[in-house]
């Protein structure tokens, strides 16, 4: 039985046949209505989501499955002390796969040691969230035709963002990747992430300062909030934020066909005004999310492509 | 000072000092009905000091955990009063119920039936991180 805990359970094959079946299911929705006939999903989150949640529900649905679940710990038994393995034990009887989020790092594990039905990982506090991971590798896939070959900008906060490490861990592994870092000192990628995955994999990056310097050579560009309470003083934060906010102004030196992405939620780092430009592929990337994750359901629960 | 020699068992040279009774709790060797002899402090021309640990009577002592704790020991498996093979050690793939995650976001800290688990991240710079949440282990 399979799981999807971290994004690097997934062979590059396992990811491309994702992405090819999520090609699929967009080509033609309706021939993949009832491919989770009888089948029930069970979402159990111990924290809240909008996007992540829906995204999942709405993914089971459109496969013609039923889901059931929480969507807060305080609705569920964990506010009586029950422990995420009991919890897992007791609806893996009620369900064919569960989807998790958690705000303990690590919780996902335990879940599926404890379950007789696949566990998917929808985020584990500050550590992985692979889904959203597939949501960046088809987003790119879609609008740039290939996942290889090309420099992806990194911007915001890159120390404390899961999505930004989950990337860099699943790009990586593609040939021809150059990253460019940008972010503050204060919110540099983390040493492990440099050691332990873009060193040891041979992976060509820079870390700089500045997006205006940056943002012409990039293909992607994969923005991320700064956060006022990731900094020490209101000095520096009042001093930096608005050299990570993408504008109209600053898109003008990008290249024609950079695809701008951003895991959203947004609050002021990408100006609403760029969100017409036809480079803005955000909104896109949620749409995504759902399909991404439909063909992820269908690979866990060893369904295949209805004729 | 004179501790016999032993026919079938275990010595655990090349100890260093003051670490064998670390070694003596994490290898449980309270629980072995044997003789167990605890040497502190013994001349060494390589080390100087070292300790020494040997074990009567016994040849299934998991010693896996020892490559963790002090990787420069030396096994002698003794047979029929003879050394029967010497290892040095290396560095185990995995950790289980020896160091616990200080990472107070990682899901053992509060769920009792997770059990400490640490796999080998990187040889060279000898780093273990935690197999639920990835933290290193410092």
């Amino acid at each position: 039985m399979r799981h999807l805990i971290d994004i690097q359970d997934l062979s590059i094959q396992e990811i491309e046949d994702l992405l090819h079946v999520a090609d699929d299911i967009i080509a033609d929705p309706a021939r993949f209505a009832e491919v989770c006939h009888n089948k029930t999903m069970a979402t159990l989150f111990f924290e809240p989501s909008t996007r992540t949640r829906l995204s999942f529900e709405a993914a089971m649905l459109e496969l013609g499955g039923r889901v059931l679940g929480f969507s807060s710990a305080s609705s569920s038994s964990a506010t009586k002390g029950e422990s995420v393995a009991d919890t897992v034990a007791v609806v893996s009887g009620y369900s064919n796969i569960i989807v998790m989020r958690h705000p303990k790092e690590g919780a996902p594990v335990v879940a599926a040691r404890h379950s007789d039905v696949p566990v998917i990982n929808a985020g584990d506090g500050g550590h992985n969230h692979p889904t959203q991971t597939l949501t960046d590798l088809l987003t790119i896939h879609r609008e740039k035709g290939r996942l290889d070959h090309m420099t992806v900008g990194l911007c915001g906060d890159l120390q404390f963002g899961r999505t930004v490490h989950s990337l860099i861990a699943a790009m990586s592994r593609y040939e021809g990747i150059r990253f460019v870092l940008i972010s503050p000192d204060e919110l540099k990628v983390p040493d492990y992430v440099k050691q332990d995955i873009l060193e040891a994999r041979g992976c060509d990056f820079a870390e700089v300062r500045s997006l205006e310097e940056a943002i012409p050579e990039l293909d992607v560009l994969y923005m991320t909030r700064v956060q006022k309470e990731r900094f020490f003083n209101e000095a520096d934060y009042v001093r930096l934020k608005d050299s990570y906010i993408l504008d109209p102004e600053k898109l003008t030196a990008a290249k024609s066909d950079l695809c701008i992405m951003h895991p959203l939620p947004r609050v002021n780092e990408i100006s609403t005004r760029v969100d017409d430009d036809p480079r803005a592929c955000y909104f896109k990337q949620t749409r995504y999310g759902k399909f991404v994750r439909m063909a992820l359901v269908m690979m866990l629960l060893g369904l295949e492509e209805p004729a | 000072m004179n501790i016999d020699s032993i026919t079938n068992g275990i010595v655990l040279d090349h100890i260093t000092a003051g670490k064998s009774l670390v070694i003596y709790q994490y290898l449980h060797l309270d629980q072995l009905k044997c003789s167990v002899a605890v040497i502190q402090n013994a001349k060494s021309q390589r080390m100087g000091r070292k300790d020494i640990i040997k074990i009567d009577d016994a040849l299934d002592v998991d010693l896996d955990i020892l490559g963790y704790i002090d990787p420069g020991i030396t096994v002698n498996i003794i047979r029929d009063g003879k050394l029967a093979a010497k290892h040095t050690l290396e560095l185990p793939e995995t950790l289980t119920g020896v160091i616990r995650c200080k990472n107070p976001r990682c899901i053992t800290s509060t769920e009792a039936s997770a059990e400490q688990e640490f796999y080998l991240a990187d040889r060279e710079r000898k780093i273990y991180r935690c197999r639920y949440c990835d933290a290193a282990y410092r």
